[in-house]
């Protein structure tokens, strides 16, 4: 697995930038990760990563999108706002959780 | 007297309770088989209904003649499970007990979920085909339909037969071919995944294979609405895509009774440890095949195999026993191409589909990730081993486990 340094923090990622050891983030990481890609986190933005992050503790697996709606309580239509285009990937790159696989 | 109750008899459910039968005594175990109805449907059948390819006749039968005798039939609907009695409660006030539990009550489309899918358009201008009456439906204007935009959509994973709808889009490329009404049609995939499919390898066979008919591919996209005036898809991210014709994949879900009893997750699946399907939340209930949360596909032939590593560790479970068995995830999935031939995959939660030959290495015959006519063949003639050997439970030469001989690594894994 590479290695890369992003703002002073070394990091395991895979071949897309998705941290492979999600106890290797911190929220400053997040912060970094989030400059990464134009995202300005905002309270939203943090309560977003602080659902999924617990999430993924208590799952073992990225939230997605209905159940960071329906168990989360943020609707799918705020997480398109909160991170346009890609939801589900921009939020778990910035929580440093692995890529949410769509399900086979 | 021990009593194992399944409820549904669908794919697994069925190879369930006969594999069971054919390993516990009589005299030991009754085993108790509850479905809504007594009609048991062959859904891989449905892609070919809009084409014409198949009949109703072809893909029903009564789910009573597919069980084994010794097994009971109830036909019920489910009202709810009490886990902490370990009874089940039937819609009409009878209840039945259990000493284990295998839920396998599978997956629906459930067009209510998305806001205007069940309007004014609906079997109208919209469509699905992973109903059996969607399919007929369909079919009726397939007939009639000559020029304009078709879309194949998918409004949320995960939906069962994950390569279904691009069969369909495939086999409409062809069918309006055939017809000589291909340059007078648009022909579109709307998709919530970034690529053609899940997997890097095969979506991007896939992608290429949808670029060479020049079906347009529209990933990320998340249906909200569907606007029946403009007749149009409109992402949560305000992108529109018309329509003419489409044909969806409504979100799917499990059966609501596994929501009211409090056992299912967010999409009313049942959480289970995806190795052995034993429940997270009760020692004594499983849930296997579409019912379950495990990060499988949701198709036959994920049921057939986990079925086999499922029942010999039943056996063992309830003597008290380590279960031994370890399912990993094997799917293996013919997918229509066009032109009477088809791929094949076959992958598991770790090993993504390869290119290679299949079952056996260097001489298959069936070819994986490739467009082969014996592919073709094999997917058609799957329909028979369905009916006469799978449902049965009779065994079929192919390992539970996949196997990496014969597949082939793309170059820069290697």
């Amino acid at each position: 697995m590479p290695t890369t340094t992003i703002d002073g923090h070394v990091i395991s990622i895979d071949n897309e930038g998705f941290l492979t050891d999600p106890d290797e983030w911190s929220e400053d990481l997040g912060k970094s990760l989030a400059a990464q890609i134009g995202v300005d986190l905002t309270d939203e933005h943090w309560r977003a990563i602080r659902f999924v992050r617990s999430d993924f503790v208590e799952q073992g697996e990225t939230a997605t999108l209905r159940r960071i709606g329906v168990v989360g309580g943020i609707p799918v239509k705020t997480m398109f706002a909160l991170f346009p285009q890609k939801p589900a990937k921009k939020l778990a790159y910035v929580a440093g959780l692995p890529k949410p696989h769509g399900c086979v | 007297m021990k009593k194992v109750v399944v409820l549904g008899a669908g794919t697994a459910g069925t190879m369930v309770a006969n594999k069971l039968r054919a390993r516990l005594t009589d005299i030991a175990w009754t085993i108790t088989v509850i479905d809504r109805d007594d009609v048991h449907h062959y859904q891989p059948g449905y892609l070919f209904i809009p084409f014409g390819h198949y009949t109703r006749q072809e893909v029903e039968r009564p789910r009573r003649a597919q069980l084994k005798d010794g097994v009971h039939f109830v036909v019920a609907e489910v009202d709810r499970v009490n886990a902490d009695t370990n009874t089940v409660e039937l819609v009409g006030g009878d209840v039945i007990d259990y000493d284990f539990l295998v839920i396998a009550s599978g997956t629906t489309p459930r067009p209510d979920q998305t806001e205007g899918m069940v309007g004014s358009q609906w079997r109208r201008s919209i469509f699905d085909f992973y109903t059996l009456d969607g399919a007929e439906a369909l079919a009726q204007a397939l007939k009639t339909f000559d020029r304009g935009q078709m879309v194949v959509h998918i409004s949320e994973m995960p939906i069962k037969c994950p390569v279904a709808p691009l069969e369909f889009a495939f086999l409409a490329d062809d069918w309006l071919r055939q017809r000589g009404l291909r340059d007078r049609v648009d022909l579109t995939f709307v998709t919530p995944l970034d690529a053609a499919f899940t997997q890097p390898v095969a979506a991007e066979f896939l992608g290429g294979m949808l670029e060479e008919r020049k079906i347009h591919l529209v990933p990320d996209f998340m249906v909200e609405r569907i606007d029946n005036e403009l007749k149009a898809l409109v992402s949560y991210d305000e992108r529109q895509v018309p329509f003419d014709l489409l044909v969806t994949v409504p979100v799917n879900m499990g059966a609501d009774f596994v929501g009211r009893s409090g056992l299912g997750d967010e999409l009313n699946y049942v959480p289970v440890d995806k190795h052995t399907f034993l429940s997270v939340a009760h020692a004594n209930v499983f849930a296997i095949g579409d019912a379950c949360n495990a990060p499988a596909s949701k198709a036959g032939s994920v049921a057939h195999f986990a079925v086999d590593i499922f029942v010999g560790n039943f056996l063992q479970y309830v003597k008290g026993l380590p279960m031994t068995g370890s399912f990993d995830g094997h799917a293996n999935c013919f997918v229509e191409s066009g032109d009477e031939k088809a791929l094949l995959i076959d992958f598991n939660y770790e090993t993504q589909p390869l290119p290679g030959r299949y079952p056996l290495p260097f001489i298959g015959p069936l070819s994986l990730l490739k467009p082969t006519r014996i592919n073709h063949i094999g997917k058609l003639a799957f329909r028979h081993l369905y009916w006469n050997v799978l449902l049965p439970g009779h065994p079929l030469p192919l390992p539970s486990h996949m196997s990496m001989a014969g597949k082939h690594l793309p170059e820069e894994e290697t």
